[in-house]
């Protein structure tokens, strides 16, 4: 699976909702789909995944607030 | 002289304006005139709180250097190489921050108290900047802090008594530039119309509920306390309403000054209201009320909280943290506020609310197709949560003590 597939995954889980990632330009908190807890599953979720560390202070939800925002942090943060 | 409260009065806004020309007449010809920056901030510190007896003011110098040297002395052990970042080092880093804002809470419950060293108008906004920038330099997001760069953080004085609360990175990132003048023109703009907005909210919205109606409907409430069970007349309703009304304007109008005097000196300090009062749940309503505030807990307290105990697998079911996490997010917030029981429960209903609101979400999740969505639906969320809120208020207000209790 690629990493946006891997996302859409974790959010289907964290959010049990099947038409996540449907629009992957979606603003995931403007339209309620991701609310704080849900917010730190996923980071957690992405920390096992992918090995990468998002401590809360670098969690900016202007920078992680749609799936395709989720694919392009990961891989920054992979690179690192 | 006595001390004098930034924009209590529609002429402070004349001298403060007087007294900030020179810096927008600098920011308008692309240069930041610092010394002098630094001189008004002294005058108005000065005025704000060495016109009394210089107890609040020299409350806040110690205040200041205290957190200061606090602050910095974390920054160099997890700058240090092959710092440790010891959980406990943190832990008391924080608790060491807010000692001076805990006494200054306790303190009205002894009787000639005299623990609270720093007592001084607006230091629970500067302890948020603090532990604010204590948690970020655990994180390692911030990385080098001058001690003159704090001070001009934590005395940014457009915020200082009742924020909005700024976050050190976003801060600096204004206050190390200078605006193009396209930019800074624009700035004056929506700081005129945010000006004018406030005085409008302040000085005539919130001057008609505080100071025309919510005397006169407290006396009707009182005179009318033995004619209803517990005293719940309908005045009481009235002053719910009232107090809400009261309580936004006021406040908001307060805010909206503290950013228009910050777009000015060319910092886009955060808005703390975006209509709170068309919410359409409680959560939602977080989302708008008091936003500098609610933000602060939510990535300070409720999400740190949350990691911790999805890390260390305290509780299993996500429900039950989730509420965990509301529960002590609102009591927080309510001892916050001050030492008495109706802010107390004001913090224990605003989680109920919660809890119950998130419920509903579920429920409502699950049950997709066979509940109906439309305007009328859209409106009665509406009604419901103002209704939910404004009974917060009155909780909030603490008339409730009055009526019952003295």
């Amino acid at each position: 699976m690629d990493v946006k597939a891997e996302i859409i995954a974790i959010l289907k889980d964290v959010t049990g909702l099947d038409d996540v990632g449907s629009d992957p330009a979606e603003n995931l908190f403007a339209d309620g789909v991701l609310d704080s807890m849900a917010t730190v599953e996923v980071l957690v979720a992405m920390q096992d995944k992918f090995g990468i560390q998002v401590p809360v202070s670098e969690f900016d939800r202007n920078q992680w607030n749609t799936v395709n925002k989720m694919v392009d942090r990961v891989g920054e943060l992979e690179e690192a | 002289m006595h001390n004098i409260t930034p924009y209590s009065s529609p002429t402070y806004f004349i001298y403060l304006l007087l007294l900030l020309s020179p810096i927008m007449i600098g920011l308008y010809n692309g240069k930041r005139f610092r010394v002098y920056e630094t001189f008004a901030t002294v005058i108005i510190l000065i005025t704000a709180f060495f016109g009394g007896n210089m107890s609040q003011g020299i409350s806040l110098i110690c205040y200041i250097l205290f957190e200061m040297v606090l602050v910095l002395s974390y920054l160099r052990y997890r700058t240090k190489e092959n710092s440790k970042n010891n959980f406990w080092v943190f832990f008391w880093s924080v608790i060491l921050a807010i000692i001076p804002l805990v006494f200054v809470k306790i303190d009205p419950l002894l009787n000639n108290a005299t623990i609270s060293l720093f007592a001084f108008m607006g230091i629970s906004y500067l302890t948020f900047k603090s532990v604010e920038m204590i948690m970020e330099i655990r994180d390692g997001a911030i990385k080098e802090v001058k001690p003159w760069e704090f001070i001009r953080f934590l005395l940014f004085f457009p915020t200082i008594t009742s924020g909005p609360i700024d976050r050190f990175r976003r801060f600096q990132k204004d206050v190390l530039k200078v605006p193009s003048r396209e930019e800074y023109v624009a700035l004056l703009k929506t700081g005129t119309n945010r000006l004018m907005l406030g005085l409008l909210y302040k000085f005539i919205i919130g001057y008609i509920f505080g100071t025309l109606l919510l005397p006169k409907v407290s006396v009707l409430a009182l005179s009318y306390q033995h004619q209803a069970p517990l005293g719940l007349s309908w005045w009481v309703l009235a002053y719910m309403y009232v107090y809400s009304m009261y309580l936004f304007f006021d406040f908001a109008g307060y805010s909206l000054f503290a950013v228009a005097i910050s777009n000015f000196l060319g910092v886009k300090t955060p808005m703390n209201f975006n209509k709170p009062f068309k919410s359409h749940n409680i959560k939602d309503f977080w989302n708008r009320w008091h936003m500098t505030l609610s933000f602060w807990f939510r990535d300070f307290i409720y999400m740190r909280l949350m990691f911790f105990m999805m890390k260390k697998k305290l509780v299993k079911n996500r429900v039950t943290m989730a509420n965990l996490g509301y529960l002590t997010l609102f009591l927080i917030m309510g001892f916050w506020h001050g030492e008495t029981w109706f802010y107390i429960v004001y913090g224990l209903f605003h989680a109920g609310a919660m809890i119950t609101n998130d419920a509903w979400l579920r429920f409502k999740k699950r049950h997709k197709k066979s509940i109906p969505s439309n305007k009328f639906t859209e409106c009665f969320a509406i009604f419901l949560t103002f209704n939910v809120v404004c009974f917060s208020f009155l909780i909030f207000s603490g008339f409730l003590n009055t009526l019952w209790f003295s």
